[in-house]
């Protein structure tokens, strides 16, 4: 869209990554851990876009919605601005889901091996959406220890998916998970095949 | 909130006089725009190319504040945290100063644009970098 002007400066391009999971896996925490600036939180708030009927009376009913998101800056040179959201934990709050995805390079799903299944709205969304994603398996003190290979298969994973341990409080860790995220977003590019 | 976004001299949403009517107004004004609420993406970015004088006309205090936080590039989400203020305000304000010529806004990389080889390796050499 031409919303640009040719006075302008020149303005970094924004690029988005999505940390997705169930509740409480540690998103907010790995979003910290690699961010430049403390994370922030935004709200959106649905009006108008979702017209229910209110099942006592039969009226049609306006619902308002609120959807608080973390996320979390990394400026790459002066060209790019990585922006890292976290996604609401519950899955019904689908339209925040769906603008987040919209032109999203890719996601992580952080997976908890005490809760494995929480995970699968987020794979199951990723896959329906074709928005290439890696699982990110957070590794907490006493959480049974998984092979990947049975999280994998756990998780009904196409092979092609990568799958790795992480540790959501570590720097290095998250920015590990990242990397692993760009280069199969790389590799998943529709250009990729055809070339 | 991050008290030091905000110039020394400038208007702050914390400041204790203004407390009641900066919370309501900006819903006020954005109130019914709902085609204003979703022109710009959570991440497209703003920056302020006309400074304003705060005597403009139809300017209330958030917009002056935007054009503040602008002066150097940043996304609608940071712009709605710092302020805090739903995202969808955040556009409605950040559509009239982009009207009036106040600030300019970059939309995200198109998803066609998304597959360009020299991103994601300047990504992937940034992130390694970190
Ligand atoms: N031991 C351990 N604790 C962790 C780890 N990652 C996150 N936590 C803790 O787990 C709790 C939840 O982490 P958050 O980052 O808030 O999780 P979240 O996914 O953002 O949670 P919601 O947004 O509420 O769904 C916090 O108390 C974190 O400190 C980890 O790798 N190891
Ligand atoms: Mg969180």
């Amino acid at each position: 869209m031409a919303f640009g002007r040719s006075d302008q400066p020149k303005m970094p391009k924004a690029i988005k990554l999505l940390i997705a999971g169930g509740f409480g896996v540690g998103k907010t925490t790995m979003v910290g851990a690699v961010s430049e600036i403390r994370p922030l939180r935004t709200e959106e708030t649905l009006t108008d876009r979702s017209v229910g009927i209110d099942d006592l009376s039969g009226v049609e009913t306006k619902a308002t919605t609120t959807v608080a998101m973390d996320f979390g800056r990394i400026s790459i040179g002066d060209e790019f601005m990585l922006y890292l959201f976290g996604t609401p934990g519950q899955e019904r709050f689908w339209f925040v889901w769906d603008e987040l995805a919209r032109g999203a390079l890719g996601a992580v799903v952080l997976a908890d091996t005490r809760r494995l299944a929480d995970c699968f709205p987020s794979v199951d969304y990723f896959e329906r959406r074709g928005t290439p994603f890696i699982v990110a398996v957070n590794c907490f003190e006493g959480a049974p220890v998984f092979e990947l290979a049975e999280v994998k298969l756990a998780l009904n994973l196409g092979e092609d998916i990568p799958v790795l341990l992480c540790d959501a409080r570590k720097r290095e860790s998250g920015k590990e998970v990242l990397i692993t995220l760009v280069k199969h977003a790389y590799g998943k590019r529709p250009m990729a095949t055809v070339k | 909130m991050s008290g030091h976004e905000w110039g020394p001299d400038g208007w702050s949403p914390d400041d204790d006089r203004l407390l009641d009517a900066p919370t309501i107004r900006p819903y006020v004004i954005a109130r019914g725009r709902t085609e204003a609420q979703d022109r710009f993406d959570l991440i497209s970015l703003a920056v302020t190319i006309k400074p304003t004088t705060g005597r403009e006309v139809g300017l209330d205090p958030e917009h002056q504040t935007i054009v503040r936080l602008c002066r150097r590039p940043l996304s609608v989400a940071e712009i709605a945290a710092h302020m805090d203020l739903p995202a969808g305000i955040v556009r409605v304000l950040l559509g009239d100063l982009f009207d009036r010529g106040f600030v300019a806004v970059q939309q995200p990389q198109p998803e066609m644009d998304v597959l360009d080889e020299r991103m994601y390796k300047a990504v992937l050499d940034g992130l390694r970098a970190l």
